[in-house]
């Protein structure tokens, strides 16, 4: 049983943005982000035929310069939100926006692909995340599974909660939560706990992470010291409420249950330098991606601390078909954590890795060169997880 | 004819033969005949001989029945006279006996007047009907009352010797008291004495204000009272209820119910000497407590005393190993600390600092060392010829395989390293709480220990213990493994942390500062400086404790490599493809710069055991967090000059700490790459320039 080759796309510019288009459930499409000091800078629609292995892309315009981040709405397909840089008058300013794609971006480019890369059509404009007193946006994040009206976007040492209104070309703050302390405080990346309601907000800030409640912009817990040094990405285990993954530049990948905030529940030490960003997977949360600016994806198999932990349930029918099932079952040994297969496609730093919002067995992964690898679950692991 | 005369001739010989024999046997029947008559004739005479005799006996017996019958009254007469004479001897016992038995009491001498009164019971009881006989039963009796009263209290009052008791107690049976009753008070007695001994004991084991006396007095004492007194109690209840069988299992409870009580006693006793000082006091108290409870195996053979005795011996055995290993545990984290702060005072200093590391080492290996030898040789007195216990299997055995080298020699070994092991686990947390001196330092010692010192302490403890491979035994080559294994994740661990302290350095310094608007650079910045000095630094320290190892031939001219590439080779191919549409395959310049470096560049990777490799270790660290803070930033013009500068600068210095020169080229190649890349205005600085500015300082 051969795994199919990785599929390799390269950017012509530097990028760090990658997002899977989340409100896209049947097609395999991300969305690239480029970074340009010089150049208008680009999102990149790459569409990913799964029967064919070929990779269809789009180019759109983003003038308003250099993306560090980028999200798409979980409702409208076509609505996505961008973190840029702009520079004026040798000064450089973060901003954040929310984004239309113009309605007809994929025709075009079918009729004539030679002319879209030459004229490619330009982001339409919905609204500034931004207001006088919260400038420099590190991310934006969309509420998990929701309708598409709410975002925060994580400024300096402010959270700020969105509304959207008007199709989403209005934003007014509806609510802000402010991290005090000594020094100057700043966030570096953040997460939207898709759990109790939505209520719940994560985020980073230098060596500590810190959960919200949304409802009272209160903090709930505080993870101090969660890494040696800089905590560089979260994500929430999509089934287990309490579970939550982060990665720094001390190499590692924690797991933490916030319930219990002094150890982590499990560390993971398989990179060789700082780790940028950490993903479970949507549906089966034992598969956990990391990328690393040593170069690697590492895809890891943490069995123990996922919602499965003794693999897939057995259904209560199989189960009554009498001994045999489970002289089978235990037959099969059960899985350990381990790391399922280490991606070496890249050849500079990984910055960041997303699994793709409609095939839960495929990831993409983007290097600072511009390099955009396709891969998938081995298949010998994905047919364990199912059977 | 011939056959014929022959024949006459044989016939002839026979015929003559024939009458020759005739006529022989004719004169013996004759002479015959003679004999026979002559024989008549004496049996006649003899008759008549008989016949005489016979009337001189009868007239004999009539004498004699003559005789008998006279005397027969003087002797019946005589007879009774004697029977009469014994039976009056008897009386007067009888009627001398309760004013002997009561001058015995006054006397006390109560063996003679039990044994007098022993001789009469059976007369005086067969008599009693007599009222005579039955007035001195009575007397008897009552004074022998008395005298058991007399005795039940002396056997009761207790002050007596263990020698007055069993005689008193012998005494008792002989009058007929009931033997269980006599078992129990008897032992009663002897326990309430033992236990006067146990309570000494106590007293002297109670921690008091004033010095407690030591073991060997302790155990001395308790040899000598309570073992000694035990001894002698069983003797004595053997020697008194040798016939009553169901009592032995008495004493056995009792012997053991007391010698539990003691042993816990003793116990207390040892647990208390945590001392680890002297071992030899200790031994020495322990044999000679052994020595004496086999006093007591030899008198009652089943005992489980004698046994009991043994295992304590074997816990507290095994407790001093236990004690010995903190001892030991805490003397190398003791030393540690010694180290620490010697390596904290002279920091002033940083050739002072320096030049004590491999001072440090050595001391600290030679203390650890010094340390280990001294418990074994302690340790080994548990095992020497003339101590009892050391010929128990136990101690020629587990003892020596289990006990000493697997829970002591190899348990500290293991701590050394998983001590070791810590350092790196919780100071990766917090970052330096450990100085980075003591993991290089510790690195070495443990690298040490698998090089030679692990080998010559099992040898040695091999050697003095004679250990028998019988148990499976942890073998050299794990443990030399597991402080190779900690050696390696030490230096890791020092190489990380020295590499964060020079990044943090790095990281501030870009951080911090508005690239875009900074000022035309003139300068190399002063933390580039500070980046050399401290690199210069931890080489000379890597070095004092580690070889040089090998590197890569340099090119002749290292330092003064260009830069020049970035502006014209370099950046000109990378945007002229800007426009084309993206291919499948990334073919740009830098894809091929990291191919030709074949091999992935592992930034946090194992380092080998020596100094280049360290260093190259550290730089890898420090150069990489160095790009990655470049590309999080913007540049200006001037910031990326500054950028060169710098680099030009590390490059300078720094390929001379590596095992590859080209490492640092490629580093900082990317560094200054990813700075053209993320300027607003590339306009690169003339090389010659920067080699001005930076030879200039």
């Amino acid at each position: 049983m051969e795994d199919d080759a990785p599929v390799i796309y390269g950017l012509e510019f530097q990028a760090r943005a990658l997002t899977a288009q989340t409100a896209e459930t049947d097609a395999i499409r991300f969305l690239v982000g480029t970074q340009s000091l010089k150049f208008d800078n680009q999102i990149h629609i790459i569409d990913f035929d799964d029967e064919n292995n070929i990779i269809n892309k789009n180019v759109l315009l983003h003038q308003a310069g250099e993306i560090w981040h980028i999200a798409a709405s979980p409702a409208d397909k076509a609505v996505l939100t961008s973190c840029y840089n702009k520079t004026s008058d040798s000064r450089v300013v973060s901003c954040a926006a929310v984004w239309r794609m113009p309605s007809n971006w994929d025709s075009e480019s079918h009729e004539s692909p030679d002319d879209s890369a030459h004229n490619p059509q330009t982001l339409e404009l919905l609204c500034h995340l931004d207001d006088s007193a919260h400038r420099n946006a590190a991310c934006v994040l969309w509420e998990p599974m929701g309708d598409g009206k709410r975002v925060i976007s994580l400024a300096d040492n402010h959270a700020l909660l969105w509304d959207l209104q008007e199709s989403s070309t209005q934003a007014t703050v509806s609510s802000t939560a402010t991290l005090e302390g000594k020094g100057q405080l700043k966030f570096t990346s953040g997460k939207w706990s898709p759990h109790h309601n939505c209520s719940q907000l994560a985020t980073a800030n230098d060596t500590t992470i810190r959960g919200w409640d949304l409802r009272t912009m209160s903090q709930i817990y505080c993870i101090e010291n969660a890494h040696g040094q800089l905590v560089r990405d979260l994500d929430f285990n999509p089934n287990r409420q309490y579970y939550l993954a982060s990665c720094g530049d001390d190499c590692k990948v924690k797991f933490w249950d916030v319930r219990n905030v002094q150890e982590p529940v499990k560390v993971l030490e398989e990179h060789s330098h700082w780790v940028w960003s950490v993903r479970y997977n949507h549906s089966h949360d034992q598969l956990v991606l990391t990328a690393s600016s040593d170069s690697r994806l590492i895809l890891s198999n943490m069995v123990s601390i996922s919602s499965e932990p003794f693999g897939h349930l057995v259904d209560d029918e199989e189960l009554s078909e009498g001994e045999d099932n489970h002289q089978e079952d235990k037959s099969k040994e059960p899985l350990k954590d381990s790391v399922v297969s280490t991606y070496e496609e890249h050849e500079d730093s990984v910055y960041a890795a997303e699994w793709s919002s409609a095939d839960p067995w495929l990831f993409a992964s983007l290097s600072y060169d511009g390099r955009l690898v396709i891969n998938r679950v081995p298949r010998a692991l994905k047919y364990r997880i199912l059977l | 004819m011939d056959h014929e005369t022959c024949m006459v001739k044989q016939i002839r010989s026979l015929d003559s033969d024939m009458q020759t024999l005739v006529y022989e046997n004719y004169n013996k029947f004759i002479s015959a005949t003679d004999t026979i008559r002559k024989m008549k004739n004496d049996f006649k005479k003899m008759e008549d001989e008989m016949d005489c005799l016979s009337a001189n006996m009868a007239a004999i017996t009539d004498f004699s029945a003559s005789i008998s019958s006279t005397l027969q009254d003087q002797h019946a007469q005589i007879t009774k006279l004697s029977g009469v004479h014994t039976l009056l001897r008897k009386l007067q016992f009888l009627f001398e006996l309760p004013a002997r038995l009561n001058k015995c009491l006054e006397l006390q001498a109560y063996a003679q007047a039990v044994s007098s009164h022993r001789r009469a019971r059976c007369v005086l009881q067969q008599y009693s009907h007599l009222p005579s006989f039955k007035g001195i039963q009575d007397d008897c009796n009552a004074i022998m009352e008395k005298l058991a009263q007399e005795l039940r209290q002396k056997f009761r009052d207790g002050g007596t010797s263990a020698k007055d008791l069993s005689e008193c107690v012998e005494l008792m049976l002989q009058l007929d008291e009931p033997a269980e009753e006599l078992c129990d008070k008897f032992l009663s007695h002897a326990r309430s004495r033992l236990e006067l001994d146990l309570q000494g004991l106590e007293t002297l084991s109670l921690p008091s204000p004033t010095p407690n006396t030591d073991i060997l007095e302790f155990i001395d004492r308790g040899c000598n009272e309570f073992v000694s007194s035990l001894c002698l109690v069983i003797t004595s209840y053997q020697e008194l209820f040798i016939n009553h069988a169901q009592t032995g299992e008495l004493l056995q409870a009792f012997v053991d119910d007391l010698a539990a009580r003691y042993f816990s006693l003793v116990e207390r006793r040892i647990q208390e000497e945590k001392g680890v000082g002297d071992n030899s006091l200790l031994v020495r108290a322990l044999d000679r407590f052994h020595r004496r409870l086999q006093a007591v195996a030899k008198l009652l053979p089943g005992s489980a005393v004698p046994n009991r005795g043994t295992e304590i011996v074997i816990r507290a055995a095994t407790e001093r190993v236990k004690q010995y290993l903190s001892a030991l545990q805490s003397f190398y984290m003791d030393s540690l600390t010694d180290v620490r702060q010697a390596l904290a005072t002279p920091r002033l200093s940083v050739a002072g600092a320096g030049a004590s590391l491999p001072e440090l080492l050595s001391s600290l290996s030679a203390s650890i060392l010094n340390q280990i030898k001294s418990v074994l040789a302690s340790v080994h007195l548990f095992t020497a010829k003339d101590i009892t216990f050391s010929n128990k299997p136990y101690f020629k055995g587990e003892f020596c395989s289990q006990g000493v080298r697997e829970n002591l020699v190899v348990n500290f070994i293991r701590f050394v390293c998983q001590s070791s092991r810590q350092f790196c686990e919780s100071a990766g947390d917090k970052g330096g709480s450990t100085p980075p001196a003591l993991l290089l330092l510790l690195s070495r010692l443990c690298l040490d220990f698998e090089t030679s010192t692990i080998s010559y302490i099992l040898t040695l403890t091999d050697e003095q213990f004679l250990v028998q491979h019988q148990n499976p035994i942890t073998p050299v080559t794990a443990l030399c493994g597991e402080a190779r294994e900690a050696a390696q994740k030490l230096l890791n661990h020092y190489v990380k942390v020295q590499g964060l302290i020079i990044s943090q350095m790095l990281r501030k310094s870009v951080e911090t500062r508005d690239w875009v608007n900074t000022i035309e650079p003139r300068n190399v910045r002063a933390v580039m400086k500070r980046v050399v000095e401290d690199t210069t630094s931890i080489d000379v320290q890597v070095g004092l404790l580690y070889e040089e190892g090998v590197r890569k031939a340099h090119s002749s001219d290292s330092s003064k490599r260009t830069f020049s590439v970035y502006s014209s080779s370099r950046q000109q191919p990378r945007y002229a493809a800007s426009y084309t549409p993206s291919a499948p395959m990334d073919t740009n310049l830098l894809s091929n710069i990291h191919k030709l470096f074949s091999e992935r560049i592992d930034i946090f990777s194992s380092v080998e055991f020596n100094k280049v490799s360290v260093m190259t270790g550290i730089i890898k660290i420090s150069l990489k967090t160095f790009l990655e803070c470049v590309r999080l930033r913007t540049f200006g013009r001037y910031g990326l000059q500054q950028i060169q500068v710098d680099c030009h600068y590390l490059q300078m210095y720094l390929w001379r700490f590596v095992s590859d020169e080209n490492l640092v080229h490629f580093l900082l190649d990317e560094i200054v790459g990813s700075a053209a890349h993320r300027c607003l205005d590339p306009s690169p600085m003339e090389q010659s320039v920067i080699e001005v500015i930076c030879e200039r300082g």
